[in-house]
């Protein structure tokens, strides 16, 4: 108990650090910074602040507490520091999803279809849930972690080059591909951000329910089958958090790279404590970051506006890239 | 409703208005009959039109859009043609003609359109392509949104006649300048040699290689020109060609944008092809490809430097069969 008396502190910190880039985020608009008390009282105004820019910067965050729950999930449950969100073939899954919405329905009335109700964000996220399936499928299970994460990486590499194949024949889904891939907030709507609070509310739950069982696994598989906790069940909940979050985000926001797996490390590093309080750390840490990276990309180039995906690329991998070498050197001295 | 009309200029736009001038003027019947002539001749009154886009969703119209946004180069180039262009309030980032629009506000570009400045601009009407990204979240925010892409020649035809409705311009008056485009066309057509007339064509879109055949807009070009194309339709409009397949198909001419012509040099087998060897290889500016790829109301400008490069073709052919 003792382990986590920062992290309720932590928690706080983070979701205040969070809705004030939120509301911060209101205020950054196409011609850079622009508060909203100055902007004027007509519709069209309050229409840019309530309609476009709150909506997108909270989707933002939702997004990113998605993808940093999914990583935290992930790292834990794979026992590796390595692990992403992405890494049970989501984000291949996604991308064909959308590539097979775009080829097959792509200009025609069909993709109007009420009844089909299967916009792009739904294919996207029907793909992603299906690539983790298969994942399962492949492995026969959740039982050996090594057995799954190695059939999610056959998975990523085939539906990539299953949607590599579709945008050869057919060059005209190319551009729209190209789009989705640049991982971007600026399209998120309210009825977006409901779905995700609703999604990240239910993965929250499961993945607190499961989080001793998370807490046992870093002890080793042996002694957490000895501690007797139900492992079987609680590694199919957790994967299928890890495939609901990551589907709704990516479906929503498109491929952010690097907030699911810099999220669970920048918590890690702040403050040590259980899985429960981790994996909650995590989702405010990855909310935070990438409503902080949406503003700079908003802001950095205005009028013109960096797709927020390459923004945490770019930042993402520094980062990373300095903790190794920062452990390194320090594992050199000690 | 009479006072409305003769005292103040605030004349309202709507068919329902002048219907209720001329039925309300008993009262003052001579001050009556004149608003009644004066807003049915001088005010063309606004009726509201539907056209359909590219999905078959019906799209209204109801006045005459004074505020547009285009986010595809060729709908920019189809307003402007449709002398329109100063209603024309942002664009995207690849529109470039004509040159008075180059002073008109950027809203990104159709995989990055800026949702936000696109609703501060407050359009009437946004011209979108079937693929940009966006359209659905501009239209959920309250905006006109026509969705429109021009692939072929067909298309063509019928994107202008489409816009041209969406923008009120009389049926006349658009039906006009299209057949003058059309004219030109076929200008560009005649001014074909028989000999230039016999050559075989590559034309390369983008060093991938990916080629142009003939069911794309410039492959129609060419075969309005009853000129033969080395890739049939049915490969689909934009098919990636393997170099050796070029190689094998000895065209006689080849054309290309500026940005392969450097990859051409390199290619296997390719600098011995008679297409590469000095006039029978076009390389086209990226002002010029801008002008043939975009199907749009430059297409006889496009078909004229088409003709133009076969003809050179034909003529050192000519002359090269003489020595």
């Amino acid at each position: 108990m003792n382990a986590n008396s920062h992290a309720p502190r932590w928690a706080l910190l983070l979701l205040a650090l969070g809705l004030a880039v939120v509301v911060l985020g209101t205020a950054a608009g196409s011609q850079g910074w622009q508060a909203w008390w100055s902007a004027g009282a007509d519709a069209v105004s309050r229409q840019i602040v309530w309609d476009i820019r709150l909506p997108r910067s909270l989707g933002a965050w939702l997004g990113g507490a998605l993808l940093g729950l999914a990583g935290a999930v992930a790292q834990g449950l794979f026992r590796n520091p390595l692990a992403d969100p992405y890494l049970l073939g989501s984000a291949s899954g996604a991308s064909l999803g959308v590539g097979v919405y775009l080829s097959l329905w792509g200009g025609s009335a069909w993709a109007m279809n009420a009844w089909l109700g299967l916009s792009l964000t739904g294919a996207a996220f029907v793909g992603a849930v299906l690539a983790v399936v298969l994942t399962l499928l492949l492995a026969r299970g959740v039982q050996q972690t090594l057995r799954l994460l190695l059939a999610g990486v056959v998975v990523g590499v085939v539906l990539g080059a299953v949607t590599s194949l579709i945008s050869l024949l057919q060059p005209q889904v190319l551009q729209a591909m190209q789009g989705f891939m640049l991982g971007s907030t600026a399209f998120v709507s309210w009825s977006a951000c409901a779905t995700m609070v609703v999604v990240l509310a239910l993965c929250l739950a499961l993945a607190w329910v499961f989080a001793r069982v998370l807490d046992a696994l870093s002890l080793g598989e042996a002694t957490a089958q000895s501690l007797g906790v139900p492992l079987p069940q609680a590694r199919m909940a957790l994967v299928g958090v890890i495939s609901l979050a990551t589907g709704a985000a990516v479906a929503h926001i498109g491929l952010v790279a690097f907030v699911g797996l810099a999220a669970p490390h920048l918590v890690r590093s702040l403050v040590r404590c259980t899985h429960a309080w981790r994996l909650l750390l995590s989702a405010l840490m990855g909310g935070a970051l990438l409503v902080l990276a949406d503003v700079v990309a908003r802001v950095l180039l205005a009028p013109q506006e960096l797709p927020v995906g390459v923004l945490t690329a770019v930042l993402g991998g520094g980062y990373l890239l300095w903790r190794v070498y920062r452990d390194a050197d320090t594992g050199v001295r000690s | 409703m009479v006072e409305r009309l003769t005292s103040g200029r605030r004349f309202v736009w709507k068919t329902s208005t002048w219907i209720s001038a001329c039925a309300g003027m008993t009262t003052d019947w001579f001050v009556g009959v004149l608003a009644c002539f004066f807003s049915i001749g001088l005010l063309q009154p606004a009726h509201a039109v539907t056209v359909l886009d590219d999905r078959q969703q019906k799209v209204q119209i109801v006045q005459a859009p004074q505020r547009i946004v285009s986010l595809l180069p060729s709908l920019t180039e189809t307003v402007c043609a449709l002398k329109q262009c100063d209603k024309l309030v942002g664009l995207d980032r690849y529109s470039n003609w004509p040159e008075s629009v180059k002073s008109v506000p950027r809203v990104g570009g159709g995989l990055d359109p800026n949702i936000e400045s696109i609703v501060a601009l407050k359009p009437d009407l946004v011209l979108a392509a079937g693929s940009t990204r966006g359209a659905d979240r501009l239209q959920a925010l309250g905006l006109n949104v026509l969705r429109l892409e021009p692939r072929n020649h067909a298309d063509a035809q019928r994107v202008w006649s489409t816009v041209a409705q969406a923008l009120h311009v009389h049926v006349a008056d658009s039906d006009r300048v299209w057949h003058g485009i059309q004219a030109g066309v076929q200008a560009a057509v005649q001014s074909l040699s028989p000999a230039a007339r016999q050559q075989r064509v590559y034309f390369e879109v983008s060093p991938a290689p990916y080629g142009a055949s003939e069911s794309s807009f410039m492959g129609e070009t060419l075969t309005r020109m009853g000129v033969a194309n080395i890739l049939p339709a049915s490969m689909g409009p934009f098919p990636q060609v393997n170099p050796e397949w070029v190689v094998q198909a000895r065209p006689d001419v080849i054309m290309a944008g500026d940005s392969s012509r450097a990859s051409m040099l390199q290619r296997p087998g390719w600098s011995r092809l008679r297409a590469m060897q000095g006039q029978r290889l076009c390389v086209f500016k990226q002002g010029d490809s801008d002008m043939l790829v975009r199907a749009g109301p430059r297409m006889a400008e496009g078909a004229q430097l088409m003709a133009d490069c076969l003809n050179r073709a034909a003529a050192q052919a000519e002359t090269g069969a003489q020595r």
